[in-house]
């Protein structure tokens, strides 16, 4: 092939390179050219901190939505991270080889299912389990934190495991020439040595947990209102999105897209403390 | 294999937790987490299955035409198709392109590739209702497009963006070295090598991102409803608005009549899931057999 090809292939090659850099440049400059002059016109501060979320009246706070979001979230992470855990632990030094050929892929479908779906089956089973246990409408922050507990789940689990798995065996097998039990060897050798890569499963989780929209958007109530109980219902800021972009017209679509400006600095934060993470494991 | 050399029995086993509550209590917990992981997943499978397979058979329900009588879904299915491939169209060359940029011609430390991973992996983090927004705000307000199928084929392009660059990524740095200096060798250029050479040996490890990267397309709702809209008919252009199965499903679920037909929808979905998932595995397999 001629110098010419060479040359023009490389040039094709770095272009379709760049596409993500040119992608998130496009994407936070339509969000905050958008965003941004709207929160300036509310205020920031009373965007951020206010409790009163009545575009048609013209009042756009947000700070309901994040509480919403955060309730939900840690919810999920309290709910999800101890099983997913556990079952990691289980899948990577308890089960049988045979076990795990039937395992692995369970979880790996877990991931697979689409949110929607997820939504739905919390609509049918968890919603009216929650009604009847409680007496409330079942719509809240409980059964949204179950429900992305569920969806977190092969998150953790998956990470968790390769995390536990690159541990050096010889961890294990020291602290089982110690007389220690099989268990004891695996919580309070190999764990702690696989501590960074299962927080980064941790973070991942979390991120997956606030940037679910559909799901969420169907089982969490979407009151915009601060919550006064694990059981009344929330509105998370993706909820709130996907709620009102319907038939939002001028500074109230702003706003909208000034809440997911709010979303993705979080996003942005979760993902920096990521990668910082995975470096801290190399 | 764990720890073959001392393999303890049942008998003994039982003789050591009685020493070691401790260890019973770890042992209990790990087995209990699994089997509420297991029971989850077989429960949930099970709960849409049990409901949606006796659904499949209502009447005209894969009708080859949508009316508001039957809610048919073979319009939203035919749409799901041609969405998973004008997207695979725009993304996957654009996807390989930027590993083979990454893996085969750029330098280390190279400043451009360390932007292009921080972006790559910003892309992936991004939640998909943002992605809808995007969509929503530049093809459908700032172009006036309204909604499109290319105004989501679009958007989904950039989502899978990452996916397809990083599975690629990895496939191409699996292919040894031995592979390209043979290839020089011969006398052929970089160019050559690369296609000829290194990308037919990566394809197993490109096919199972691209799959991995169908399966989150079918999957795909929130960054559809405003980018393609929630218009059940069968595209009949590029601009015409068009939902996929996904979205046909979050349609019937707010419409809030047509549990019947959720359920059947669902129970698609979760078969086109399993299908992909089964797929991406065996292809997974044959990539390790080698």
């Amino acid at each position: 092939m001629s110098k010419f090809s060479e040359k023009a292939m490389k040039l094709v090659f770095m272009l379709s390179a760049t596409a993500s850099i040119f992608a998130v440049i496009v994407i936070c400059f339509f969000l905050f050219e958008q965003g941004f002059p709207a929160m300036a016109e509310i205020g920031v501060l009373d965007f951020l901190t206010g409790t009163v979320w009545k575009p048609l009246e013209g009042q756009f706070g947000i700070f309901p939505m994040i509480v919403g979001s955060i309730y939900v979230t840690a919810g999920a992470i309290i709910l999800g991270v101890p099983v997913g855990l556990l079952c990691a632990v289980f899948m990577a030094k308890f089960c049988p080889p045979g076990l795990y050929r039937i395992m692995k892929p369970a979880v790996d479908l877990l991931a697979g299912i689409p949110s929607i779906v997820y939504g739905f089956f919390a609509l049918m089973v968890i919603v009216p389990v929650v009604q009847t246990l409680t007496g409330t409408s079942g719509k809240g922050i409980l059964t949204a934190s179950v429900m992305l507990a569920i969806m977190i789940l092969p998150t953790i689990v998956s990470v968790s495991e390769a995390a536990i798995r690159a541990v050096p065996e010889s961890y294990y097998e020291g602290s089982l020439a110690l007389g220690a039990t099989h268990e004891r060897s695996v919580f309070f050798a190999t764990l702690p040595a696989a501590k960074s890569g299962i927080m980064a499963g941790v973070v991942l989780g979390v991120g997956r947990a606030i940037g679910e929209t559909m799901a969420v958007s169907m089982v969490a109530g979407n009151q915009p209102v601060l919550p006064d109980s694990i059981l009344s219902g929330v509105r998370t800021m993706t909820a709130n999105v996907i709620i009102e972009m319907g038939y939002a017209e001028g500074l109230h679509r702003e706003a909208l897209i000034a809440t997911a400006v709010v979303l993705f600095v979080f996003i942005l934060i979760i993902n920096i403390s990521f990668s910082l993470l995975k470096r801290g494991n190399k | 294999m764990m720890n073959c050399i001392n393999r303890q029995t049942f008998k003994q086993k039982i003789k050591s937790y009685r020493h070691q509550p401790l260890s019973l209590l770890l042992f209990i917990a790990v087995c209990a987490s699994a089997l509420i992981t297991a029971g989850v997943v077989i429960f949930l499978i099970g709960y849409i299955l049990y409901h949606g397979l006796p659904n499949l058979t209502l009447p005209g329900l894969f009708a080859w035409d949508f009316n508001a009588e039957n809610q048919s879904m073979t319009p939203a299915i035919i749409n799901t198709v041609i969405m998973i491939l004008l997207t695979l169209l725009l993304a996957v060359p654009v996807g390989v392109f930027a590993a083979i940029y990454l893996v085969e011609y750029s330098k280390r430390g190279n400043k451009l590739v360390k932007v292009i991973r921080i972006t790559a992996e910003t892309l992936s983090g991004i939640p998909s209702i943002v992605y809808g927004l995007f969509g929503y705000i530049v093809f459908v307000i700032t172009l006036g497009w309204s909604f499109t199928l290319l105004s989501g084929v679009i958007t989904m392009a950039i989502m899978i963006l990452p996916l397809i660059m990083r599975t690629t990524e990895e496939a191409l740095m699996a292919v040894p070295d031995s592979f390209r200096e043979g290839s020089f060798g011969l006398g052929a250029g970089k160019l050559r090598t690369v296609f000829r050479i290194v990308l037919p040996s990566a394809v197993p490890g490109i096919l199972s991102g691209v799959i991995l990267a169908i399966g989150r397309i079918v999957g795909e709702s929130a960054a559809l409803i405003f980018t393609s809209g929630t218009n059940p008919v069968a595209a009949k252009s590029l601009f015409s608005s068009a939902s996929t199965l996904s979205v046909h499903l979050y349609t019937l679920l707010s419409e809030g009549r047509y549990t019947d037909q959720a359920y059947a929808v669902a129970v698609v979905l979760l078969v086109v899931v399993i299908l992909i998932n089964a797929l991406s595995a065996a292809v997974a397999k044959r990539l390790t057999n080698k």
